[in-house]
């Protein structure tokens, strides 16, 4: 009896020091999809790695970049894993508040998208994984491109994106020719607007990080945008965003919609969208100067200076960004559910592309962007729909409530890009550019 | 002596009172609504009101993803705990001020006031780092301490207005009984007071369960409430109106029930001294 007592204190105390000894990381995610399917998928890991606890903290993309900014800058240390996209990483990374990653010969990192690696790499070391890349392309209605007797080329330019979008407008039935972003801010209206207008050669900044609102490609670029909302968009542009476009889409109100490649999933899936059968996708357009009208952006993985758990941390995120994490995805919900945009054996992938028509539109749009030469001209910054200053998010949205305010017939084009400029300016000098 | 009202002016006005009734409740309404509609049907125009599949699929989800009594629990401990300290520190300063006022006493009420006057995030950045240093991150002490904080003006406010109705002379009765201090706050004022300490708990129950800058900002994993909860479920990229609201009518129940039962407690002290 007392030997059988003994044995049990014995098993519970070990039971405990076991439970004493697992790690808990606690991850920081954005709430998407893919990143939700990770919570659900992480068992498999915790079975891997029994000595390893998950703590999930799910949050909207705006709050999560508030909350784990403030983390990060005073050391908080309260995540071990942050979700961060391209545009903290390089600020970040030279700010030394991120751990570099170094993975082991099998995580294969030289199979990450080269466009993407860059975006997460300072002087060639990485400092995030990505878990899903993205870029943006054009979505647009076969039927009433049918009906209107037009052919969406593979590459098309902006000249016929306009002259399409006001031949399929109907107005009368609500049918608009083209859903495009006008509410403000630096990741809303300015993602689009700032990858639009480097395929129209605009730059946000000339290599004395002078601001370029004044130059004539902005001109050219924003009149275009406003010329075609105002002829071909919906009512109310100004304040819409990525899912009050989705849901015009959807509904059928858009012929064409220009926005991350992700909707491509949303838009052709027959539970949530009206126009399912009907959606086609193509290139974002260009200007024939040779850079196109996409952005490039990817959610990735990265681990604070601050946590404690480095070696844990490491381990899950060279887990959830594998090639058999992906595989993992495909077996358990289907090669159409995995995460793109990552890496290149996905694409390479019979079952994916089968699974995927939109693969290699998706692939031949993040291969169009590159981040460290995102415009015509050369430029001093890195970020292909954002400047990766620590300033931008600031100047980024003033500027972009400028534009929202011209789409809304507020300001003229001429009057918001004078006082873009202006702005930019004066919030540039105090920040003591250049430097 | 009261006025004769005609059966028609009171028709009015009450079809009046249930029509403003209704347009406050609405909102509420609508997000139970649509917690039952697909993702597809909740973005629908024109909209669907009530003749649309009723489907459970987003509470079976969220359910699935969340841990909701961990939320609830947090919640429950932080919003009571803030309130219940909260009490414990006003009651005094209440007494303090209706009874014994100097006269700086206006001014003392005012300046707790005006700390209510600053918004929160300008004071976010200091509150943080003393957090940092203190090991309050994430903790539910850290935001029962942090909303005490915040909502001791109102409290202080409240019970002083309540206190100020209360005839001072039986304080002074208990006193010439030989009560001390204390005896005098326990056993005399708390007691006649009740209806007002009761409806200034209630208030600042749902004061603390709904504030939704503190609770987002310092917690993570751990202590989160369900301010948290409900945040997590938006999403700038794809649809989430129907999951998000399954997930907020999930967070305001338990407040709607008792704020329900309590509803004349609630009005009786929101208008206690209203008519003289």
């Amino acid at each position: 009896m007392r030997a059988k007592l003994l044995a049990l204190m014995t098993c519970s105390a070990m039971t405990i020091a076991a439970t004493a000894q697992a790690e808990t990381l606690t991850i920081a995610t954005v709430n998407n999809g893919d990143m939700i399917r990770m919570q659900k998928l992480a068992g498999a890991f915790t079975e891997q790695h029994p000595d390893i606890e998950l703590e999930w903290v799910t949050l909207e993309e705006n709050v999560l970049r508030q909350r784990v900014t403030t983390d990060i800058a005073t050391k908080g240390g309260q995540y071990d894993i942050m979700t961060i996209g391209t545009y903290e990483v390089p600020i970040w990374a030279g700010q030394e508040w991120l751990v570099p990653l170094d993975f082991e010969a099998d995580y294969d990192v030289d199979d990450l998208l080269p466009a993407i690696r860059a975006g997460l790499s300072v002087d060639e070391t990485l400092y995030a994984a990505p878990f899903y890349g993205e870029s943006s392309f054009v979505m647009y209605r076969k039927d009433l491109f049918e009906e209107a007797g037009l052919e969406m080329p593979e590459a098309p330019t902006w000249d016929f994106i306009g002259e399409a979008a006001r031949k399929i407008t109907d107005k009368d039935n609500e049918v608009y020719g083209i859903c495009l972003r006008g509410k403000a801010g630096w990741g809303e209206n300015m993602a689009f607007l700032s990858a639009m207008a480097n395929s129209f050669g605009a730059r946000w900044f000339d290599m004395e990080w002078k601001p370029q609102f004044d130059q004539p490609e902005w001109k050219d670029a924003l009149q275009f945008y406003i010329d075609l909302m105002n002829d071909a968009g919906p009512p109310g542009a100004s304040s819409n965003g990525f899912n009050e476009n989705l849901a015009l889409f959807q509904t059928g109100k858009c012929g064409m919609w220009i926005d991350a490649t992700v909707a491509a999933s949303f838009v052709s899936n027959p539970d949530e969208s009206q126009v399912a059968d009907d959606v086609g996708f193509a290139l974002a357009p260009d200007k024939g100067l040779g850079k196109r009208g996409n952005w490039l952006w990817a959610w990735s993985l990265a681990i604070p200076a601050g946590s404690q758990k480095t070696e844990a941390a490491k381990t899950f995120i060279a887990w959830a960004t594998s090639k058999a994490y992906s595989e993992l995805v495909a077996e358990e919900e289907g090669w159409a559910n995995v995460p793109p945009g990552t890496r290149t054996s996905l694409y390479e992938n019979p079952s994916y592309q089968e699974a995927a028509p939109f693969a290699e539109l998706t692939l031949k749009s993040i291969q169009a962007a590159d981040p460290t030469s995102p415009t015509v001209e050369e430029v001093p910054y890195v970020g292909v729909q954002f400047v990766a200053i620590p300033e931008f998010q600031g100047i980024g949205t003033a500027v972009g409530q400028q534009f929202s305010a011209a789409l809304a017939g507020q300001a003229s084009v001429d009057q918001a890009l004078s006082n873009a400029q202006a702005l930019t300016e004066r919030e540039m000098q105090k920040a003591g550019y250049p430097k | 002596m009261a006025r004769a009202v005609s059966t028609r002016t009171r028709l009015v006005f009450t079809l009046i009172g249930w029509l403003v009734g209704f347009l406050i409740f609405f909102p509420i309404l609508w997000t139970v609504l649509t917690s039952f509609k697909s993702e597809g049907t909740a973005i629908a125009t024109p909209p669907q009101f009530l003749f649309f599949q009723w489907t459970a699929e987003n509470y079976i989800e969220v359910n699935s993803r969340s841990d909701y009594l961990k939320h609830f629990m947090n919640s429950v401990v932080i919003s009571l705990g803030s309130t219940l300290l909260g009490l414990v520190i006003a009651i005094p300063a209440a007494w303090a001020m209706a009874f014994a006022p100097t006269k700086r006493t206006k001014d003392v009420l005012l300046w707790m006031l005006s700390t209510k006057m600053l918004p929160a995030v300008g004071v976010l950045v200091p509150i943080y780092l003393l957090f940092r240093d203190a090991g309050l991150l994430d903790t539910r002490i850290g935001l029962t301490f942090v909303l005490t904080m915040a909502n001791l003006p109102i409290i202080v406010w409240m019970l002083y207005t309540y206190f100020r109705e209360i005839p001072g002379d039986i304080l002074e009765a208990a006193r010439m009984d030989g009560a001390s201090l204390a005896k005098e706050i326990i056993y005399v004022l708390t007691p006649m007071a009740v209806p007002g300490i009761a409806s200034t708990l209630l208030l600042n129950i749902i004061l603390a369960w709904n504030e939704a800058f503190w609770t987002l900002n310092l917690t993570a994993a751990k202590a989160a409430p369900l301010t948290a909860f409900i945040a997590s479920y938006s999403s700038p990229e794809g649809l989430f109106w129907a999951k998000l609201s399954a997930a907020s009518t999930l967070a305001i129940a338990p407040i709607l029930i008792l704020g329900w039962f309590s509803q004349r407690q609630l009005v009786r002290g929101l208008t206690f001294g209203a008519v003289k």
